[in-house]
């Protein structure tokens, strides 16, 4: 079965990253496709590669990118709400004039089409947030 | 339908509504602090055994064991992990997170 996952609050909130990446774990090894992982409002804090938690702390972006790398995941994060929090690719830093981009490895910026597209492609679209 | 719920009822009035809205034969996926509304001798108590009859209740494993409730969960109520959580998601044609 497709699904596709979306995630709402920022990592180190509550549980809502937590919830996600452990649903979509336990998808993939369940044998499902993950359609995709849309990353939408503060969500899109689950995409910066400059966090860096207490060593005894779980990694969350890292955890994501990881996951990405093993089973190819299209993590997306929401364009404008990036923008609004300071998450930029270099491509995007480039062209808002700025010294500095922090995209994490495995995620790509894009715009709310990709999140309509995941609600039509997939079989079931799961919420995850505040 | 599967409802997921994920905040406390002594926080968000989520699972209330839920309860109150969700048609009979729907299953009721409580995660996160959603868990603390399955709680045996909690106020809640009372709702939720009103709503088993129609409803099927399942409270996710991992999320009562970190509160230390994994032993104090009401009858009726199941438990699964996060396997179970997907499949869940499987089972239903269509699943509504109560944000």
């Amino acid at each position: 079965m497709k699904i596709g996952v979306l995630v709402n609050e920022g990592p180190y909130t509550h549980e809502a990253s937590d919830s996600a990446y452990n649903f979509t774990k336990a998808a993939l090894e369940k044998g499902h496709e993950i359609y995709r992982v849309f990353f939408y409002h503060d969500g899109v804090n689950n995409a910066t590669r400059l966090t860096e938690p207490p060593r005894d702390d779980r990694n969350i972006v890292n955890r994501w990118s990881e996951l990405s790398k093993q089973h190819n995941l299209d993590l997306v994060v929401c364009i404008a709400a990036a923008q609004r929090r300071g998450v930029m690719d270099e491509n995007e830093a480039k062209r808002q004039g700025k010294d500095a981009h922090n995209l994490a490895e495995g995620f790509r910026i894009s715009g709310l089409g990709q999140l309509v597209e995941a609600g039509i492609q997939s079989d079931r679209l799961v919420t995850f947030g505040d | 339908m599967l409802h997921i719920v994920n905040k406390s009822p002594y926080e968000r009035n989520a699972l209330e509504s839920c309860l109150r809205l969700a048609i009979n034969g729907s299953a009721v996926l409580l995660i996160e602090d959603g868990v603390y509304g399955a709680v045996k001798g909690g106020s809640f108590e009372g709702a939720l055994q009103a709503a088993l009859p129609g409803l099927k209740i399942y409270a996710l494993g991992p999320d009562l064991s970190a509160r230390g409730m994994a032993d104090r969960v009401l009858d009726g109520v199941s438990v699964v992990d996060y396997g179970g959580f997907v499949d869940l998601v499987a089972e239903h044609s269509n699943c509504q997170s109560w944000l």
